[in-house]
């Protein structure tokens, strides 16, 4: 087992292995956040369309 | 026969030129415009302005390049020209390489006859005149040819002014990298012309490829 | 007025049964059925990957004895970097989709994979500077890998403009796949020229390339390299059902507006 205190410690460049992280973590949360939001936005639009009784006739 | 049809329409598009003259002008003006704005950004000390001329000159030429996309197609596509074209008794791609050479006379070829004018203002010499033509000679076809790619690409769209040379600018990152250093280098002896033959490598492959990336660009568009 | 015929591989009148593998694999509709099934996988092995690759490189990896702990950096950065590069391939073999097969799929494929290029070379970007700053003393060196993916970005962006500014997706896709290739073709020449450029002026670069790299640094590297891969695998594939729910929806709402604009001329 690693001691967990020695292990945290991130030396003098603490704050640019920090930030580096947290800017990555950060875009890569904001296009997971993009892609789940748009893909309930179309799926909604499909269906507000659909209760309009809009739909293509192989789907009937 | 199909020799005299690639001539007809060099003509036919530097005659068309020569009829908007003013655009032409304006494209000038630009270029001189730029090498007269510098010294007052950077100050007129005659030895800097010797040291970042060659790369004034290549981003004047760059940008007038640049200014000029827009006209590439545009005519051609509004009044159906570029339709018939398309029947034409030769291949689209044969068409676009005869209009990439008359646009290279009618926007390329005259800012090379005012460099003169920039070369005065910068302090160059004999030396590095001679160099900034021969590297401009050399260069600026590649430019022309990336440039119609662009053009053919936003033919169809209203404001494709604005995108294309966006789009095209990072592809042509190589031709100011080696067009500059055709110039001047302080890296050593023959560097100049190491460069020289990079850039005369990209202007002929591109010259090569470009006409047909734009002849498929602009059969896909009228789809 | 004309009646409207669809290519014969999406004719509906042709059932699933009679397309070959491929086709059916790739038809929009069948896609979104089979590919229903892959994503709660996907992220569950996202998610692992991504909780290994952490758990080494914070709590399971000594200091480089060059680098120090900034090597922590190299981790994300490394990820994001080849990233950059391979989505743009994936972009590139999909425009080859396009233009060749003229295939639907492959018009979503590079639509979609337009953004994320985008945002995973800016974030190579991003750590690449953090890393230089305690490494080289700048945020920002004109050496040629850090000039050659800013332009990557710029090709990513024009390419992301580029979709937005059409009406028309399906001529935007066929356009926008000449440009891509056009890009791919160029990458290794503006790649060479950025480094001729470099060594000119600054022939004493300390680079990256020269650093041997122990086991202890592989592992979690590759780990994560997984992790950002198939996070990227995820959000493309999810994002290619949505855009074909978004073609779905706009071709209804088109669809049902011209019908009652005909009923309302006709009778």
């Amino acid at each position: 087992m690693m001691d967990f205190n020695s292990a945290i410690d991130l030396g003098p460049h603490a704050t640019f292995i920090i930030i580096s992280y947290l800017g990555v973590a950060l875009v890569s949360f904001g296009l997971i956040l993009g892609t789940i939001l748009n893909s309930k936005h179309q799926k909604k639009r499909l269906a507000d369309l659909e209760a309009k009784g809009i739909r293509r006739k192989s789907d009937k | 026969m199909s020799f005299r049809a690639f001539t007809a329409i060099i003509k036919r598009d530097v005659k068309m030129a020569m009829r908007s003259f003013g655009d032409g002008l304006t494209l000038v003006l630009f270029f001189i415009m730029i090498g007269v704005i510098i010294p007052f950004a950077v100050g007129p000390n005659k030895v800097l302005l010797a040291t970042i001329a060659p790369g004034v000159v290549w981003m004047a030429a760059f940008l007038s390049s640049l200014l000029a996309i827009d006209r590439f197609f545009r005519a051609d596509f509004e009044d159906g020209s570029l339709l018939a074209m398309r029947h034409a008794s030769i291949s689209l791609s044969t068409i676009a390489f005869a209009k990439l050479i008359a646009l290279w006379l009618t926007t390329i070829l005259p800012l090379i006859f005012a460099t003169p004018m920039l070369a005065m203002m910068l302090n160059m010499d004999y030396e590095l005149f001679f160099r900034t033509i021969l590297s401009l000679l050399v260069g600026t076809p590649a430019l022309i040819a990336f440039g119609g790619i662009g053009a053919a690409i936003t033919v169809s769209l209203k404001r494709g002014g604005l995108i294309a040379p966006v789009l095209i600018l990072p592809l042509s990152i190589p031709i100011l990298i080696f067009g500059i250093s055709a110039i001047k280098t302080n890296a050593g002896v023959g560097v100049e012309n190491t460069a020289v033959l990079f850039l005369l490598g990209i202007s002929m492959l591109a010259m090569v490829f470009a006409p047909f990336a734009i002849a498929l660009a602009l059969k896909l568009d009228q789809e | 007025m004309k009646k409207y015929s669809p290519p014969k591989n999406i004719n509906k009148s042709q059932t699933v049964k009679e397309m070959n593998w491929f086709d059916k694999l790739a038809h929009p509709g069948q896609f979104l059925k089979w590919s229903k099934y892959l994503i709660l996988p996907l992220s569950l092995i996202t998610i692992a990957l991504f909780g290994i690759g952490l758990w080494f490189a914070f709590f399971n990896s000594p200091e480089d004895y060059q680098m120090g702990d900034t090597v922590r950096i190299m981790y994300i950065h490394v990820p994001n970097a080849w990233l950059s590069q391979f989505v743009y391939m994936a972009m590139a073999v999909s425009a080859i989709g396009t233009l060749v097969w003229r295939h639907p799929m492959a018009d979503v494929s590079m639509k979609v994979a337009a953004p994320l290029g985008a945002a995973f070379t800016a974030l190579a970007l991003f750590t690449g500077s953090l890393w230089g700053r305690p490494t080289w003393g700048t945020y920002w060196e004109w050496d040629g890998r850090m000039t050659a993916t800013l332009i990557l970005l710029f090709m990513y962006l024009g390419l992301v403009a580029l979709w937005r500014s059409f009406d028309d997706q399906l001529r935007a896709a066929k356009l926008i796949a000449v440009l891509t290739l056009v890009g791919a073709i160029n990458i290794p020449i503006i790649k060479f020229s950025v480094d001729w450029w470099n060594t000119l002026h600054q022939p004493s670069i300390i680079s990256a390339e020269g650093l041997s790299m122990p086991a202890s640094i592989y592992t979690p590297l590759l780990v994560m390299m997984l992790a950002f891969t198939f996070l990227f695998v995820t959000l493309h594939l999810v994002g290619m059902r949505t855009e074909i729910l978004k073609r779905k929806a706009d071709a209804l709402i088109r669809k049902s507006v011209s019908q009652t604009g005909n009923k309302g001329v006709g009778k």
